[in-house]
């Protein structure tokens, strides 16, 4: 094998004064950069990712990663990454993969609308000290209630409620799989989201059994690959989800390579040890909304009639698909913007196909308002919600709760290297090799992820009590709360979002 | 034995009537004058055996975990989708898309089905499924097979051929016994067809001594006429379809 044509990305340097050869970098780096060469470490720097576990663990901060200079000559029209796949593609032949969302310089909307907020006219209110709610409720809202008198007199609800999903603040964990991620990763999740009161998503991986203490806070998901699904897994959560596409991959199917199927994962998959996994693009039974329709009945049929979400990835429809989702009874409609993590896309994919989560949501909301339909079914936002901020932002266009994955990872030591795909995962994240997995112990990292969704409820009560709203169901589709930046007319109309200085 | 009069019933509460006699403890159950209601079987765990008098909806047996289940007629599509366990028994035709992500137990149709039969059948060791086909397949059978059994016999098939094209493709685990010869541009690439050996033949005449009995039909009969064997040739096919 010749020398890749591609210089390596990065150069992982040791400061050999500094340095005691006392080998962590070695042990911590999955990816298996460094090795001992007697006398000194020796470093092969082109399997660097700049996960930086060995900067992290190094005891004298001997080691630095560098971006490397020595790079393709700059060119705005052929960037690193056109040079660089084509080298790649020529040396194999293969479709060049990539792990978490599209890093590509497109228009982020979020970063383009600004939130209100209360001066004089009206008064803002301190979360500290006053009520403030974000519980939030997701399911089929009747259209009208009717109530009655109890024998105690009482007022009662009269109208039998659909089944609703309590959460203590909009935000839910999106899916990731056992076998994308570790399962000590999951257990992370789980813990996470019992703790604060939210909802973690198996994935299409099945349910380990190591989760079923948290089954009041999980949703199972039903993807095209159908893995893990029995009448037990349909029945051990809250809800089911059913996964028609993924926002980094709108349209074609999962791969989880073999790399990352030792026996444990394909057991619970029921697939040979080592083949990769594969989820069709299509689920073959879904031709269409009515086909789609049968599928939720039949697992509404199969649970007693738990709440079914459909996750789709927003593409150029989406507006009239979520219409169709919701009208084939499904309880809650998923959107996940292009800008969605994925354990493992072809980059071609990841970075070309479908649309912003931000227009999906904007998009989606005034057609089930149009229709009379909104009502219906609840709608979570996925796709780059990378802060409470962001988070606001899309409740404020229209969404019932945000779901977040890569900021979940992040708080587990992920550094966005985007190398999920090989299972080498330094922090014990989106790998299945136990030497790796071990290292992330799920109590001290859980802990880190309740204080990021505790540190986000804050900020969120702050952004509400500075728009002096008390609930966050006031700011649902509030869209007046929010102002455009440098967007274009065409873009503030699809959004329903002003001009700042409007 | 009870008796379940299907006569003008949503199937949901057809369903929820089985269901509760399931739950009862009733063994032996026949639901007359069915009637295209879906689900029948949905979900449903224990041990009862159903006799389906009339033709019965889509997503019959999906997710079941246990019964069995005796179809008259024909059956439509979506048959045992996702089903545990349990066995569905088809004296007909039946449609497309027939034991998707089946994970085990077992589907006998008598008749010819339709397309993308048995894709992304799964299976471990002991937990695997079968689905034995009496007549002919349409295109993508075994699409994507990951795990489990797959037979199909060509009984009657008056000069049809007996399956369509991508027999097999994606194939990455379980196998495939077609009975008479297989050409290879019918199949998938990732499939390659060999000769039986001692244990395939167990296994088929473990298979096919059940099928038998249930359809009346003689396995002697069956067993006068060869069969193919098609197996992943990888356990990776599409390994090297990405760039690292």
């Amino acid at each position: 094998m010749f020398k890749s044509l591609a210089p390596p990305e990065y150069l992982a340097t040791i400061d050999r004064e500094k340095c005691i050869r006392c080998k962590r970098c070695i042990q911590n780096c999955g990816w298996g950069v460094y090795s001992w060469g007697g006398d000194k470490i020796l470093i092969n720097t082109s399997k660097c990712v700049k996960c930086l576990r060995c900067y992290h663990y190094c005891p004298e901060e001997a080691i630095e990663i560098k971006d490397n200079p020595t790079r393709f000559k700059q060119n705005a029209y052929w960037g690193y990454n056109h040079l660089r796949n084509i080298k790649r593609q020529a040396e194999t032949g293969g479709i060049p993969l990539t792990g978490m969302g599209s890093d590509l310089p497109y228009t982020i909307l979020f970063d383009n609308l600004l939130i209100d907020a209360c001066q004089v006219t009206n008064p803002s209110i301190d979360p500290l000290r006053e009520p403030m709610e974000l519980r939030t409720y997701l399911g089929k809202k009747p259209s009208s209630v009717e109530l009655e008198k109890g024998k105690d007199g009482k007022l009662k609800l009269k109208t039998k409620m659909p089944p609703q999903l309590k959460l203590s603040l909009p935000i839910v964990f999106s899916p990731m799989s056992y076998g994308s991620i570790s399962l000590n990763a999951q257990k992370v999740l789980a813990m996470a989201a019992k703790e604060c009161g939210i909802l973690m998503n198996t994935g299409e991986g099945g349910l380990h059994e190591d989760l079923f203490p948290y089954k009041d806070n999980i949703i199972v998901q039903v993807a095209s690959g159908r893995f893990g699904v029995n009448p037990d897994y349909l029945n051990a959560g809250v809800a089911v989800e059913i996964k028609i596409g993924q926002g980094a991959k709108p349209g074609i199917g999962g791969h989880l390579p073999g790399e990352k199927i030792p026996l444990e994962v394909a057991r619970a998959r029921m697939i040979p040890v080592g083949t990769d996994a594969i989820s069709p693009a299509p689920q073959h039974d879904i031709y269409s909304i009515e086909d789609l329709r049968q599928l939720i009945y039949a697992i509404k049929e199969a649970t007693n009639y738990k709440p079914v979400s459909v996750k789709i990835a927003a593409v150029h429809n989406v507006a009239a698909i979520a219409s169709g989702i919701v009208r084939a009874g499904a309880d809650i409609v998923y959107l996940d913007g292009f800008r969605g993590g994925t354990g493992a896309a072809p980059s071609i994919i990841r970075d070309h196909l479908g649309i912003p989560i931000e227009h999906a949501i904007a998009a989606v909301d005034d057609r089930l308002r149009q229709e009379g339909i909104r009502n219906e079914a609840s709608i979570i936002a996925a796709g780059g919600i990378r802060s409470s901020a962001d988070a606001a932002k899309a409740i404020a266009l229209g969404a019932d709760a945000v779901a977040i994955a890569t900021a979940a990872l992040i708080t587990m030591g992920c550094t966005t290297c985007g190398k999920c795909y090989t299972g080498n995962c330094s922090w014990g994240i989106t790998t299945q090799r136990p030497e790796l997995t071990a290292r992330l112990d799920p109590e001290v990292y859980a802990e880190r992820l309740i204080n990021l969704i505790h540190a986000w409820e804050h900020e969120l009560k702050e952004i509400l009590g500075a728009l002096g709203i008390n609930a966050v169901e006031s700011l649902r589709g509030n869209r007046e709360r929010l102002r455009g930046v440098g967007l274009d007319t065409q873009t503030l109309d699809i959004l329903g979002v002003k001009p700042a200085g409007r | 034995m009870l008796e379940i009069n299907a006569s003008g019933l949503y199937y949901r509460e057809l369903n929820q009537k089985i269901r509760d006699a399931v739950n009862n403890g009733e063994k032996e159950i026949t639901v007359k004058n069915v009637n295209g209601q879906y689900y029948m079987g949905d979900g449903l765990r224990g041990k009862a055996t159903i006799t389906i008098e009339g033709v019965p909806g889509n997503d019959l047996a999906a997710f079941m975990d246990g019964p069995t289940l005796v179809i008259k007629a024909n059956a439509q599509d979506n048959i045992s989708n996702t089903m545990n366990t349990g066995k569905v028994v088809i004296h007909g035709n039946a449609g497309d898309v027939l034991g998707y992500g089946m994970r085990g137990g077992k589907l006998h149709i008598l008749g010819d089905v339709g397309y993308r039969v048995g894709i992304h059948m799964k299976g471990v060791k002991k937990q695997a499924p079968t689905i034995i086909v009496g007549g002919t397949a349409g295109d993508f059978f075994g699409e994507y097979m990951a795990g489990g059994v797959l037979i199909l016999l060509g009984l009657n098939n008056d000069g049809r051929p007996i399956v369509g094209d991508y027999l097999g493709t994606g194939m990455h685990g379980g196998v495939i016994y077609v009975r008479g010869e297989v050409d290879k541009k019918n199949c998938g690439a990732e499939v390659g067809i060999l000769d039986l050996d001692d244990e395939d033949r167990k296994v088929l005449k473990d298979s096919l001594t059940e099928y038998c009995k249930d359809m009346g039909l003689s396995l002697d009969e069956i067993m006068k006429k060869g069969f193919k064997k098609l197996i992943p040739v990888s356990l990776r096919p599409y390994g090297n379809l990405y760039a690292y």
